[in-house]
């Protein structure tokens, strides 16, 4: 099974990287569903299917809000030869990655080997999920019982980017309206 | 620990997407991309090899192992708001368009100073 998951990382990191390099939107747009789609068989192959099944209606929302962003556009990749900036940018970026694969090199020592993980924290949960909550599911008896407050907090953020939406997306301001007159 | 590497890999390869590329669209798949793959980290520290899916099938026998539902709650919650948050940064670029007429980072300038 660890060899499947490997086959399917790579697989999403040349989807991935052919997302971003792709010449026109829309190409981009379906490489980033494949590294979606990915991710869902890899919760699947994970045993979380909850997760799985939740990222399939979330990818595919995603999916349609960015084609519904760029059909308007000229959905061209803008290309022009690399000048002094992206020198900068791309040094930048470069320095960047060798600073997070140092870190990361010396993080890694402190977690468990793949498969061999201890439940320390959730070890009340998955023991007595069903006594004190009536839950056979153990992800929705933590999510709506044990840590409530955390999905209270997530309506919350959910509720601020829904009126964020609304107020960027309003149909125009007072000053707008008189440059348009 | 080659998952974890893996992982790893792909979150950096949305680092150099956010940080190189001009199209305002393109970052934001790049921005999906690295959320991706901490979702997927968070779910691969929590798994147990021989474990079932976190779900009560048996009430008695309490000797079968489960993966660790902690992560994946953590992930369902912070997918969701991940959504969100990506549907705001849309929005901006919905009118950064009708504004300048490009996705252009480069050109739309207008904030400087």
């Amino acid at each position: 099974m660890e060899n499947l998951l490997i086959i399917i990382l790579v697989l999403m990191i040349i989807a991935a990287l052919a997302a971003i390099h792709a010449k026109d939107l829309i190409s981009a747009v379906i490489a980033q569903g494949f590294v979606g789609y990915g991710l869902v068989i890899c919760f699947f192959l994970l045993k979380a299917p909850e997760l799985a099944l939740v990222q399939i209606v979330l990818e595919t929302v995603t999916l349609i809000i960015i084609l519904a962003v760029i059909y308007d556009s000229s959905m061209k990749e803008i290309g022009e030869p690399i000048g002094k900036r992206d020198i900068v940018t791309y040094s930048l970026s470069f320095v960047l990655v060798a600073l997070f694969l140092y870190y990361f090199n010396k993080a890694i020592v402190g977690l468990n080997p793949f498969g061999e993980h201890t439940l320390r924290m959730s070890e009340m949960y998955v023991k007595e999920v069903l006594e004190l909550t009536g839950s056979a599911n153990l992800v929705k008896g933590v999510l709506w019982d044990f840590r409530g407050l955390d999905t209270l907090g997530e309506a919350t953020v959910l509720f601020t980017a829904a009126m964020s939406v609304l107020v960027i997306l309003r149909i125009s301001g007072k000053k707008h309206q008189l440059t348009k007159k | 620990m080659t998952l974890y590497i893996l992982c790893f890999i792909l979150f950096l390869v949305g680092v150099y997407g956010v940080l190189t590329r001009r199209n305002l669209i393109k970052i934001v798949i790049s921005l999906t991309i690295m959320e991706f793959s901490v979702f997927l980290m968070l779910v691969l520290v929590g798994y147990i090899s021989g474990g079932l899916a976190p779900i009560v099938v048996h009430p008695e026998g309490s000797d079968i192992s489960v993966v660790d539902p902690l992560p994946q709650t953590l992930v369902l919650t912070a997918a969701v708001i991940a959504v969100a948050t990506n549907s705001m940064v849309l929005a901006l670029a919905i009118r950064l368009y009708k504004k300048y007429g490009t996705f252009d980072i480069r050109k739309i300038n207008e904030l400087k100073g």
